[in-house]
């Protein structure tokens, strides 16, 4: 079965799989009705929350940071230094907020009478997936991009194999390449399991209990909505999540932040510098592509649309993620994996802008564990050639270098220019379906797809050099 | 033949050969073939190395080379980072220690 054969037959494949008909959403242009899909293919936040809490995913702690908010003053000017608060997803059954989206995938399976679940990822899901699939009674397999030509595999990524076994699933592993789907695609004709794709409506519904539970348990324990969450991102799913639960409980002024780590220059399709980033998630090899193209992921249209609820998006390096993690169990006593971290990194510089009585909120946590923590991938780094050293993080160049701050004074975000990303989606939307003209449904889906304006979008379209007509509504 | 039916194996298999992979795949990639490795219980009595059938964990059957029996995880701890001591210290005496940051 060549390449080219089994990609030519995803559309179909995927609609067995998953088990909606993404074209019941479509206009045939720019234009999908993304609310429509959540709607009626999603789950209500009751629907949710009751299933979520079916399998002991539901209120997971939120933890002040009272040393390293303390931490942050000392390295801030007086006056500022915003308290900041963690909320604990490792204790959900599967060590990660990841349960929450799986959770919903894998019930939703069930429902629809499918015998199995697959997923394609080398990341927490994985495991989450798993776990979910052991509770709920149904076969799971889990395809992940693991090791380069070599053999040689990120230790955080085969302990994520680990614990995927651990949870009775099936584990495929592949070397480097994006032909992942395409392996992917084949087992879902094979076997007609269920794609528990990260990106369906049901997976991203999933982590709206995420947001909403933030905002009430603030609400009851500060009697308010914190100013600013920070969600790692890679795929958006996290974010978007979470921040539609903020909106659902009403928290309309929380800012939502989005964080990546750093790894400009690596190519994430590349053999030789696979194993030359220290990070396997929440970077921007992900970040970046997955908010200007949202549905180049496993389903037609993705659910995860970072752009439409992110405030603002900053990336820290990965010398600094790591100096944070030893931080929080160094001092806040709490031993957690990366991931998580990169979010609490933007957080701790981002509360140094913010005045003392503000409150700012890091959405998640994960697991960690032999493999899963910062020594093995610092040791697996260390012996990749990569320079590891104290100094100032600037200087850190990705697959080269990892620089631990001197002091944690230097730790900083960059901000990344949030217009340059919309532009860049609003040109592949165009580009996709080669359009020289749009309507105004379109232009307005763009307007809400960017979070931006009628202006804002216009003007990108006239760069683009395509005309905005005013439609026949039929009046 | 000194592997068994009913062991439980890992098998190797090449996915893709160089010439067949993606188009978009970037050149260094280009060069090696797309492999895959997984786990199942041996079908019949064989040796490593042997071209294998297994039944997996999710009951498929799986064609590859015999790599491994009762294949295990090797990944740890890690080795000592020397650095990760100094970080420990030097925030708690920033904290506790009454230095300032400033």
């Amino acid at each position: 079965m060549s390449y080219l054969g089994v990609m030519s037959r995803r559309n179909e494949i995927m609609k067995n799989a998953v088990g909606i008909d993404y074209e019941l959403f479509e206009s045939g242009t720019v234009d999908f009705d993304y609310e429509k899909m959540m709607r009626e293919t999603g789950y209500t936040l009751d629907e949710m929350q009751n299933i979520q809490k079916d399998v002991s995913i539901c209120n997971t702690p939120l933890i002040e940071l009272k040393n390293i908010t303390e931490l942050a003053r000392k390295c801030s000017s007086k006056g500022k230094g915003a308290r900041i608060f963690i909320k604990d997803e490792a204790s959900s059954p599967s060590g990660s907020f990841k349960a929450r989206r799986a959770a919903n995938a894998v019930y939703h399976a069930k429902k629809l009478g499918y015998k199995g679940v697959i997923a394609a990822t080398s990341g927490n899901y994985g495991a989450a997936v798993a776990s979910q699939a052991a509770m709920q009674g149904l076969k799971c397999i889990i395809v992940q991009e693991c090791y380069d030509s070599q053999g040689k595999g990120q230790p955080e990524i085969i302990e994520k194999a680990r614990k995927c076994e651990a949870y009775g699933a099936e584990v495929i592993q592949l070397s480097v390449g994006p032909e992942l789907f395409y392996t992917f695609l084949r087992l879902l004709e094979e076997t007609g399991y269920f794609n528990a794709s990260l990106y369906t409506p049901f997976g991203i519904a999933g982590v709206e209990t995420l947001g909403y539970e933030i905002s009430m348990q603030f609400r009851e324990k500060e009697g308010r909505d914190p100013d600013v969450v920070v969600c790692t991102n890679a795929g958006g799913g996290n974010l978007t999540g979470t921040a539609r639960g903020l909106i659902k409980a009403g928290a309309f002024d929380t800012k939502v932040v989005g964080a990546s780590v750093n790894l400009k220059g690596l190519h994430m399709a590349s053999d030789t510098q696979f194993n030359k980033k220290s990070f396997t998630t929440g970077h921007t090899g992900f970040g970046i592509p997955f908010c200007t193209n949202p549905d180049r992921s496993d389903v037609p249209r993705s659910a995860g649309r970072p752009l439409r609820y992110m405030d603002r998006y900053v990336t820290v390096n990965q010398g600094e993620v790591f100096y944070m993690t030893e931080a929080l169990a160094q001092i806040e006593g709490l031993e957690r994996g990366p991931a998580g971290n990169t979010s609490l990194a933007a957080a701790f510089c981002i509360a140094q802008e913010m005045d003392e009585d503000k409150i700012i909120v890091v959405q998640e946590t994960e697991y960690t564990g032999a493999g899963k923590h910062i020594q093995p991938q610092l040791t697996f780094a260390r012996e990749n050639g990569i320079d590891i050293r104290f100094g100032n993080p600037e200087d850190e160049v990705a697959g080269e270098s990892i620089i631990l701050p001197s002091h944690p004074s230097m730790i900083k975000i960059k901000d990344l220019d949030l217009n340059k990303i919309k532009r860049s989606y609003i040109k592949n939307c165009i580009e996709r379906i080669n359009l020289t003209e749009i309507n105004e449904k379109d232009l307005e889906f763009l307007v809400k797809d960017t979070k931006s304006s009628y202006e804002f979008v216009k003007e990108i379209l006239k760069e683009l050099g395509v005309n905005c007509l005013k439609e026949n509504l039929g009046v | 033949m000194n592997v068994k039916k009913g062991d439980w194996v890992l098998v190797h298999n090449v996915i893709l050969n160089p010439d067949q992979r993606a188009p978009q795949v970037p050149d260094d990639t280009k060069k090696v073939p797309l492999e895959m490795w997984v786990k199942g219980f041996l079908n019949h009595d064989a040796s490593i190395n042997d071209e294998v059938e297994i039944t997996t964990i999710t009951k498929r059957i799986v064609k590859g080379k015999l790599v491994e029996t009762n294949p295990y995880y090797k990944h740890d701890y890690g080795k000592c980072i020397p650095e990760l001591l100094q970080i420990g210290l030097q925030l708690k005496g920033i904290l506790f220690g009454g230095e300032d940051c400033e």
